[in-house]
């Protein structure tokens, strides 16, 4: 009886402490910054970068994505999915070198980040499709 | 055992019952084919995309303002050098169906709140149509537009959030983009 009472105070606590809004999460993040990126962004063989946010349009069109912001200088494009649930992305490209360009997504599943690598190794999969170019792993 | 402990037991189990959903609902991750294109992906590309020859890429995306416009869509954002524009609109989700159904459970004393506001959202994205030797074509351009919508109850809760992919709507939309390039093009 105690017992059960214990695991639900336990369950509670951990929803809290889990999922509670609270200003720390402005400034949170649950991996570090290299780790983050290891599997957020991908280099690409080519120095266009208005083809190369043009194929991430068209991929996050293909995952039926609406954009909501797109900015050429920037180099960013932003789209949210409804399916049911929401998934926003945020998909950045920059220079690298001469002859490459940076691609970093990030993406939040209704109130979360989501910091599951296979996701992102779905989209660059896509992104790589559309693009006709290998996305290379970036140390 | 006695009664009350087994009464007390019953409550403590149901707590954890519903913690557990709640942990579940609160903390859910991402669906694991969320970022995969789907079997029917293509279809869905062919349902909302069409290649237009005879206007330049700038042209079209005016002519697309337009029939947004002509749709009542106000534009939020756009970013020409991408061909992206993106439009949305908020309208009543009254649907008589709902209201009926409220209105039966209410004779039973139930309380059902219906539908009320919708927000509709669209992408536009154009791009030049390549031709085969991967060169763009003069004067031709592939449009797609994905369409989303949210809608809320008299609660001002959120009930549907989704994609729209009825054929007829993205038909059309493409009707009137042809009546609207038309026009854009005889500069009327």
């Amino acid at each position: 009886m105690n017992r059960l009472r214990t695991v639900a105070a336990l369950l509670c606590t951990a929803m809290l402490v889990g999922c509670a809004p609270s200003t720390e999460v402005i400034m949170e993040s649950e991996q570090s910054a290299v780790q983050l990126r290891s599997y957020q962004q991908r280099a690409f063989d080519t120095a266009d970068k208005t083809q190369t946010l043009r194929s991430v349009i068209s991929t996050l069109q293909d995952l039926s994505f609406v954009v909501d912001k797109a900015d050429l200088e920037l180099g960013t494009v932003s789209a949210t999915k409804l399916s049911g649930y929401q998934v926003r992305m945020t998909v950045t490209a920059r220079p690298r070198g001469t002859n490459q360009m940076l691609v970093r997504a990030n993406a939040q599943y209704m109130d979360k980040a989501v910091e599951d690598p296979k996701p992102y190794q779905d989209f660059f999969t896509a992104l790589e499709k559309s693009m006709f170019l290998t996305a290379h792993q970036v140390d | 055992m006695t009664t009350s402990s087994l009464r007390r037991v019953g409550i403590g189990g149901r707590l954890i019952g519903w913690t557990a959903v709640a942990a579940l609902v609160g903390c859910a991750s991402i669906p694991k084919d969320a970022l995969v294109p789907t079997p029917d992906s293509l279809e869905r590309r062919q349902l909302q995309s069409r290649r237009l020859d005879g206007i330049s890429e700038t042209n079209l995306l005016a002519a697309s303002a337009g029939v947004l416009q002509d749709l009542g869509f106000n534009i939020d954002e756009s970013e020409t050098s991408l061909g992206v524009i993106v439009a949305s609109k908020d309208r009543s989700a009254w649907n008589a169906a709902q209201i009926t159904a409220a209105v039966a459970l209410a004779l039973f004393g139930a309380y059902y709140p219906v539908d009320k506001t919708q927000k509709i959202r669209v992408s536009l994205v154009t791009r030049p149509a390549l031709a085969a030797d991967g060169t763009p074509r003069p004067d031709s351009q592939i449009l797609r537009i994905t369409i989303q919508r949210l809608v809320w109850n008299l609660e001002n809760q959120l009930t549907r959030i989704d994609s729209i992919e009825e054929p007829a709507v993205y038909q059309e939309f493409f009707d009137r983009l042809s009546k609207s390039i038309f026009l854009e093009l005889q500069a009327i």
